[in-house]
């Protein structure tokens, strides 16, 4: 049973990271762009790593995954916010581009 | 644009993702062509058209001549998978059946690269070495290679780095780069236990220093790792490297009476020399790892 669930968990996960690859080659601008990479990092890496978990075979092991977790999800929106603050400093037609104005 | 107004068509509009940008194709027509710098003249398109049929006749006939004897080498490979095979020879066996008891690493790959071939490893660590110092020969800001023009840039550059407050990125570099670099501490104590090892835990150590640099500066590592810190770490640690493994150069192949000992399998002081050689490459690999991005950023370390 519990198998089962974490196989759910993993095909969720494994979807989740293929709409965010799509998304990264898709999309055409850096905030879509963005938007799209974020998406793998926080659902699917949570989701696989849930099904990870399920299987997982004492405490100790889901402490580690919870480690894994808490890694991925500091770093990766302080990455984020540093490349969406570069593009907004650095990009002259920012409001052009964000706002259609 | 014209766009039909079926389902198929707004799902194509969806997945492209050009409703999140309303604007899209009028923002890119508008668009003006990047301009080229003046003092770079673009190469001449004629002068290699010109010579259109004769190219494109060389380079299928090369291309041809390489195909032909690829596919000769190929049809001349032993069968894939098959057990007489030269690469299943007794360097294989020899390896797994008694490379525990030889390197006494349960780690057979760091058995692999820092005992039966290490002189390897040695040459891989120089080449990091001479990558850097190389670099840095060319690169260093200096008093010969500085104008009054560039040291105005830098100070610009400085005083504009110093005014932009990376609060996000400093708090999370504060609690995010002691972890890293302790991980890459492990990763290479245990490299002859567990996968690991000097090249990949030299590497997250330099990742965590890399992060710590870009949060808080070149100044605040510069305080433990500049030129002179550099240099003293590199060569001593490839003098270290050396020294430990000369030992086979004077023994003989066979360590003839002067056996290291071995320790027990799986304790972490195990393995000869292999943990002593593991933390050299790391050394030098988080060195040269930091010292290539402080060269590309700073132009000094």
């Amino acid at each position: 049973m519990r198998e089962i669930l974490a196989i759910v968990f993993f095909i969720a996960g494994m979807v989740v990271f293929l709409l965010s690859v799509l998304g990264i080659y898709r999309l055409k601008y850096v905030m879509n762009r963005m938007h799209a990479a974020a998406m793998g990092d926080t659902l699917g890496l949570g989701l696989i790593v849930i099904g990870l978990m399920m299987i997982g075979q004492d405490g100790f092991h889901i402490a580690k995954y919870v480690l894994v977790i808490l890694f991925f999800w500091l770093s990766s929106p302080i990455a984020s916010h540093m490349i969406g603050k570069v593009e907004m400093l650095t990009n002259k037609d920012y409001d052009e581009r964000v706002h259609g104005k | 644009m014209e766009r039909k107004n079926s389902f198929w068509n707004k799902l194509q509009a969806w997945v492209n993702g050009e409703e999140a940008l309303i604007h899209a194709d009028e923002f890119i027509a508008k668009q003006k062509p990047y301009e080229q710098r003046r003092h770079l003249s673009p190469p001449k398109v004629e002068d290699i058209k010109s010579n259109k049929g004769l190219y494109g006749f060389l380079c299928v006939l090369i291309s041809l001549v390489f195909i032909v004897v690829m596919l000769l080498v190929v049809s001349e490979l032993p069968t894939f998978g098959e057990a007489n095979n030269p690469a299943n020879n007794e360097v294989m066996e020899r390896y797994l059946e008694d490379g525990l008891k030889e390197t006494g690493a349960t780690n057979f790959v760091a058995g692999m690269i820092l005992d039966y071939r290490a002189f390897d490893t040695f040459g891989e660590s120089n080449v990091l070495f001479l990558a850097v110092i190389s670099v840095l020969l060319l690169l260093q800001r200096d008093k010969k290679n500085i104008d009054a023009r560039e040291d105005k840039e830098i100070a610009e550059d400085e005083a504009m780095d110093r005014a932009d407050h990376k609060w996000i990125l400093q708090i999370g570099a504060k609690y995010l780069s002691p972890v890293i670099i302790l991980y890459g501490i492990y990763v290479i104590l245990n490299g002859h236990l567990s996968p690991g090892g000097g090249f990949s835990g030299g590497s997250i150590i330099g990742g965590g220093l890399i992060l710590y640099a870009a949060a808080y500066g070149h100044e605040c590592v510069h305080r433990f790792l500049n030129i002179r810190s550099f240099t003293i770490i590199s060569v001593g640690c490839l003098l270290t490297y050396c020294a430990c493994k000369s030992y086979s150069f004077f023994t003989g192949a066979n360590h003839v009476g002067y056996e290291i000992p071995k320790g027990i399998a799986g304790h972490i002081l195990s393995a000869g020399f292999i943990l002593p050689l593991n933390i050299c490459v790391g050394l030098i690999v988080a060195c040269t790892m930091y010292g290539f991005y402080a060269l590309f950023t700073k132009g000094d370390i």
